[in-house]
């Protein structure tokens, strides 16, 4: 289970990557790995929406199950990755890379406190795995 | 596959009827819509009958064999629901029949209604919604309508548990409400600290299953019910799972303002492929106004001499139609016989087999595969299709093996909240020996899973085709196979 030392996680399998004042949004290699085969996504904002923490920021199926993702962070979506619908497998081989979902700017950072490091969303997926 | 298509069928210059030549004027096309050419199958009629008959005997279905799709309620039908179906007097009528001439269809319906009343705890019932999702859609507009009218516009959000059928947030969500996820406690119960916390002024409802879709009775009903009306909220009930609660206990009186019947699953009305569905709507007291128009009802009372007139009354705060004409009534026939067959006790009997036949099941198969939530169960349960000394085997490969024993495989990856999910519902309607082989079939792919698990990767094996690339089928969708060809050998 691929878990990057360098990212934040929420305990529904989305990971952040802060790169200054902006977060780029997408789901682990757990989440994928759960999920099977992804066949479908969807982005569900739109570049210039206002986004709150918790809002679904995309839609995914696998041949098993359909899922949201939810946005980590609250702010302003700045740009959303135009590429992944047509490329829906791509998840499954580079979750953390081209499957990047949408990328915010953040206007609250200090919501990332709340946010669980590599070691905690270890333990969780550990729980959750049983 | 073992039956070509027909358009692989096809035989240019084939046909199956001869028109004879025409005794009056032939009527001209506008030369510009018509089309140059058509590309439909060629076939004579004994092609298309030969075609149909050898993919029928393909199928599977409930009178070949135990189908135990969890949630789905999949018990045999009756065959005398065919017979009190197909009586002219019910089979012939209009819709728009004057309702003096079809007063015994209106009298099924009522009484129909009435029965459903007593059945679920109602104070009212509709029989439009043509399946379960539309019963749902129905009610939780109903819920709408009642808030609405109180002038309760804020009240927005609908509650809904982690166990929950997708239909539910899916249905709140075409309602225009907000869907806020409530998880399950570790009795697989709706969770009620987390149920307060939503329990406010902006809260129109709580979509509750029960019993919920792990086959357990929610032992939480009162007290979510208590909780929700408290802040002014209403509770749905979905009736899915009824099929576990007839005459045991009403869903009305655990505190269900409304809720949906599924005829084709609890009432033994045809489905699967063999429907269409019928999910009529009960409420209580203080949303019979809101029900959609029309409902059946006696519109003038009869006495010694006359007979009363059934007829159409409109509620007068009612959320309007919500399906053409009057609903599925062919299968408020078969419901209606079901119910009279049975009879207020052998429905009671009914429940108590089907709840009975899944702890049977239950037993004997608890030591062979994981019960994650372990507890007496309802008319059905969930296992884990997984274990930890046969990592790569998953639910599927079970599923798929299932089929190699002639066995239709039971839900899987539903409920969401179970890793790996089998969800078994036999039904009242599966005697012991039918239990017994499913049961043995079940423990024997248990051992197969460690023993051979290639046999469960590669299953099934004797179907007419294989595994199935589930990945392709969804991401390379063919909409019209084999039309292609057909053009290309008109070009």
């Amino acid at each position: 289970m691929n878990i990057p030392s360098d990212l934040k996680y929420t305990p529904n399998d989305e990971w952040i990557r802060v790169e200054g004042n902006t977060g780029v949004v997408g789901i682990t290699d757990f989440a994928q790995d759960q999920l099977s085969d992804i066949v479908y996504v969807e982005i569900v904002v739109s570049v210039g929406d206002m986004v709150k923490k918790g809002d679904a920021c995309a839609t995914l199926e696998s041949v098993k199950a359909a899922a949201d993702v939810y946005m980590p962070v609250s702010g302003k979506i700045i740009a959303i990755n135009e590429a992944l619908p047509d490329t829906p497998e791509v998840v499954n081989s580079d979750p953390y890379g081209n499957a990047w979902m949408v990328k915010v700017e953040m206007s609250d950072p200090g919501e990332l406190n709340d946010l669980l490091d590599a070691a905690a969303y270890e333990k969780h997926v550990q729980e959750k795995s049983g | 596959m073992t039956e070509p298509l027909l358009c692989e069928l096809s035989v240019p210059g084939r046909r199956g009827v001869r028109f004879p030549q025409p005794d009056v004027p032939l009527a001209e096309l506008p030369k510009e819509l018509a089309r140059q050419h058509f590309p439909m199958p060629e076939l004579s009629e004994v092609d298309v009958v030969r075609h149909f008959t050898r993919l029928s005997k393909l199928n599977y279905c409930i009178d070949e064999g135990m189908y135990p799709l969890g949630s789905c309620t999949m018990k045999y039908n009756p065959k005398i629901n065919e017979e009190t179906a197909r009586l002219p007097g019910f089979a012939n009528l209009h819709p728009l029949q004057p309702i003096e001439t079809v007063q015994g269809a209106l009298i099924l319906m009522y009484e129909l209604q009435e029965m459903l009343k007593e059945i679920g705890g109602f104070a009212g019932v509709t029989l439009q919604p043509a399946a379960g999702a539309q019963g749902e859609l129905t009610g939780v507009l109903i819920i709408r309508a009642y808030h609405k009218s109180r002038g309760d516009l804020q009240r927005t959000k609908v509650l809904i548990p982690d166990s929950a059928h997708g239909t539910n947030p899916a249905t709140s969500a075409m309602s225009g409400m907000q869907v806020v996820e409530i998880p399950s406690d570790a009795r697989g119960n709706v969770d009620l600290n987390a149920l307060r916390q939503h329990c406010d002024n902006t809260l129109a409802g709580l979509m509750l299953t029960n019993p919920n879709t792990l086959g357990l009775f929610d032992e939480n009903v009162l007290e979510a019910a208590r909780l929700v009306h408290e802040a002014g909220g209403l509770v749905y009930g979905d009736g899915a799972n009824l099929n576990a609660l007839m005459g045991i206990v009403r869903p009305g009186e655990l505190g269900i303002d409304v809720m949906h019947f599924n005829l084709h699953k609890t009432f033994s009305t045809p489905h699967g492929g063999g429907g269409p569905g019928s999910g009529p709507v009960g409420v209580a007291a203080h949303l019979v106004d809101f029900l959609p128009a029309p409902i059946v009802d006696i519109i003038e009372e009869g006495d010694e001499e006359t007979a009363p007139l059934y007829g159409f009354v409109t509620p007068p705060k009612t959320i309007g139609r919500v399906k053409s004409f009057l609903g599925q009534f062919g299968m408020m026939v078969r419901a209606y016989t079901y119910i009279r067959m049975n009879g207020p006790d052998g429905l009671r009997a009914v429940s108590e087999a089907a709840v009975l036949n899944a702890n049977y099941l239950l037993s004997k198969l608890r030591d062979y595969y994981h019960l994650p939530y372990d507890r007496i169960c309802m008319h059905e349960f969930v296992l884990e299709g997984v274990w930890p000394d046969a990592p790569e085997v998953h639910a599927l490969d079970i599923a798929k093996r299932m089929m190699d024993y002639g066995l239709h495989p039971p839900t899987n990856y539903f409920p969401l909240i179970v890793h790996e999910a089998l969800m078994i519902e036999p039904t009242e309607t599966e005697s012991k020996q039918s239990l017994d082989n499913f049961a043995d079939v079940m423990i024997k792919i248990a051992e197969e899973a460690h023993t051979q698990p290639e046999l469960l990767k590669s299953a099934p094996h004797i179907t007419p085709v294989g595994r199935l690339d589930e990945v392709k089928a969804a991401k390379e969708l063919v909409l019209c196979c084999g039309v292609g060809a057909l053009e290309a050998e008109a070009a």
